[in-house]
């Protein structure tokens, strides 16, 4: 019994989700040849790793497992599941399982998560700024930046800007520079401002699915009322969520990431990279366009479109990229698991960056510019490497900054 | 056992809040209502009281600021029963005025224990907690951080901090009113699953107490904090502000 039943809780979810429904049932077919567990960059300190937790849950021992820190371990990198030779879904399935699992015996949670789900509920942002504070990364943009409510016309592309994006000052910053390249590339875009909610994706893999439930819901709603031909995305946890798992609610959408929207207008876009920029990049798969959407192309064809870039790959790459540590709700457990892991994702991910002598690592997800930035500090690699988003570099090369 | 917890939803902040044409209330269309924050640490410490040592929980709250959410939060968290209080208000009234109308409930029902939280953001007047006490003539003790309630015991240990690093534990008799300020642990998450599925299913007792047309203490003016004369508010960018603070040190002679 034990765990067949429990890590397929949810009767709705299997419904809502793909690929939970495609996990259910299936881990009787684990053939415990440990993958998983070896290629889990958290399995180290996890009190069971993940081939073992499979195997204490068809024995039964569901309490030992829940009551462990490994639910809370992993972050979401999705190696094991790309990797199981049964193809079972074990960071996408069985982890946000096992969370939801904890939640509903009404344990306490880590209060940094608890904070960021509760202020999504209630805002839907994690970092509980008001709605109304949705636009005010756009109030210093140089460039119009329309919001769909307020022109009340059809546009080519609707924007979701999400979260990082929208209120980190980082972000925010990049946003401004995107809005610039769109309008230079004479693309007919517009925001949802203050209609716009967290699309989802931590909050479900952290085990939360009536929240996911909700905000795709309501996201949906507010999507239904207006029209436009496509969505560009700047985050690829909220990207892969619009685009694999809203069809299954009902929300269907030609949706892109900025990297592989702007490879599409190349042509358009190569002309405006003017300056050369005479450094040495290495780029960093973020876990969910590189593993969870195989997009691996796109980001590396702009960053070779840059005059004067010279790209070096990092070991790891592409399939086995190093996660940096923060998806699937882990950004908000950082204390948690500082506290019981020897060498944090970031760290490790800045010095394989380092060692390949780069000055400049690149990345295509707003979580990570803060979160190498600190691994860059906490290596010593100040001064040597600095972290800049893709979009910051062809904003640089087209003279924007 | 048995413990009432008086809840009340306030404005929420995250927004700014927006002034009516009256100057007497806050504009409605600019609020959206959150539980206040001292009331979700009295539901906690209600809650683990429970835990420890069995009981029931009943939650209350006055008919304004969309005080349903709030109470069917507080059953998907635990608490047994809830009950919302339609006395003929429009909007949030003073808390001698609530307190009257809590008081004349648990005249009739019996608790050994009344929990609210000591303070809300948009109090106008004195404790609730300590003003339900004054009604029922009950004790009441205010600012709590911990509830120690042992089986078996006829009077419970409170415990409460006070300025200059000293803190104290006081023995009260039940019933009595407590004021919390905050539970000995942080309130507890609800599944959003949970919570949604007590949104349809749960059921909350409508209690109709007469109306009450006398509001004692009434607003006479709400406003924005003015700016002193004194103060000089610069704006500007990061450059601009600097240079300004520099030209400010220089042509004031402040560096000497």
């Amino acid at each position: 019994m034990g765990m067949l039943q429990t890590p397929s809780i949810p009767q709705k979810p299997a419904v809502l989700f793909p690929e939970i429904a495609r996990a259910e049932g299936n881990f009787r077919t684990c053939i415990q040849c440990g993958v998983c567990s070896a290629s889990c960059p958290m399995s180290e300190s996890m009190d069971f790793t993940p081939r073992k937790a499979v195997r204490m849950l068809l024995e039964g021992r569901f309490d030992d497992v829940v009551s462990s820190n490994t639910p809370w371990l992993c972050v979401s990198c999705h190696t094991c599941s790309t990797r199981c030779p049964s193809q079972l879904l074990i960071s996408d399935g069985l982890f946000p399982a096992l969370r939801a699992a904890v939640m509903e015996t009404g344990k306490q949670l880590d209060q940094d998560l608890q904070t960021a789900l509760h202020k999504t509920y209630l805002y839907g942002n994690p970092m509980g700024e008001g709605p109304n504070k949705r636009t005010d990364w756009a109030k210093t943009s140089s460039v119009p930046v329309p919001v769909l409510s307020q022109i009340r016309r059809p546009v080519d592309v609707l924007w979701i800007v999400e979260c990082y994006p929208s209120f980190d000052p980082r972000g925010q910053a990049i946003s401004r520079l995107l809005a610039r390249i769109l309008t230079l590339l004479h693309v007919d875009f517009a925001i949802l401002g203050r209609e716009e909610r967290c699309v989802g994706d931590c909050e479900w893999l952290a085990g939360e699915r009536g929240l996911f439930e909700m905000l795709i819901e309501r996201n949906i709603e507010t999507l239904g009322k207006y029209h436009f031909k496509e969505v560009l995305m700047t985050d690829p946890h909220a990207y892969r969520s619009l685009r694999n798992v809203y069809p299954s609610m009902g929300g269907r959408y030609v949706v892109k990431h900025y990297t592989e929207f702007l490879r599409e207008r190349l042509d358009q876009l190569k002309p405006l990279l003017k300056k050369k920029l005479n450094v040495t990049v290495t780029y960093h798969d973020s876990c969910c366009l590189g593993r969870k959407m195989a997009q691996y192309e796109d980001p590396r064809i702009l960053l070779n479109a840059i005059p004067g870039v010279k790209l070096m790959e990092m070991t790891p790459n592409r399939e086995s990229a190093l996660c940096c540590g923060g998806g699937g709700s882990t950004i908000y457990l950082d204390h948690f698991i500082q506290e019981r892991v020897k060498d944090r994702l970031a760290d490790r991910r800045v010095r394989q960056a380092a060692a390949t002598g780069a000055g400049i690592l690149a990345v295509a997800c707003p979580f990570e510019p803060s979160r190498f930035e600190d691994g860059i500090k906490m290596t010593g690699n100040e001064g040597k490497l600095v972290v800049r988003e893709i979009i910051e570099l062809l904003a640089e090369s087209m003279e924007l900054v | 056992m048995n413990i009432a917890v008086v809840l009340k939803q306030v404005p929420d902040l995250v927004e700014g809040l927006e002034i009516d044409a009256s100057g007497k209330a806050v504009d409605p269309s600019s609020v959206r209502y959150i539980l206040s924050e001292s009331d979700d640490h009295a539901l906690e410490e209600a809650l683990v009281t429970k835990e420890r040592l069995g009981g029931r929980i009943e939650v209350y709250s006055l008919d304004t600021g969309e005080a349903k959410e709030a109470l069917v939060t507080a059953l998907a968290k635990g608490a047994d029963h809830a009950v919302v209080v339609d006395a003929g208000l429009e909007s949030a009234p003073d808390n001698h005025t609530a307190a009257g109308i809590f008081a004349s409930i648990f005249r009739e029902k019996r608790f050994d224990l009344i929990l609210t939280g000591v303070r809300a953001i948009d109090d106008l007047d004195g404790s609730l907690g300590g003003l339900i006490a004054g009604f029922l003539d009950l004790p009441y003790v205010g600012l709590i951080r911990k509830v120690q309630v042992e089986a078996g015991a006829t009077s419970i240990i409170v415990e409460k901090e006070y300025p200059g690093g000293c803190a104290a534990e006081l023995a009260v008799t039940p019933p009595a009113v407590l004021g919390i300020q905050a539970a000995e642990q942080p309130p507890r998450y609800v599944p959003i699953t949970r919570l949604r599925q007590m949104m349809k299913t749960a059921t909350v007792e409508e209690l109709l107490v007469p109306p009450v047309s006398l509001q004692p203490i009434g607003l006479a003016r709400l406003f924005k904090p003015e700016e002193g004369t004194g103060a000089v508010m610069l704006a500007g960018s990061l450059e601009q502000l600097s240079q300004q603070v520099t030209g400010l040190i220089a042509e004031r002679h402040l560096l000497r």
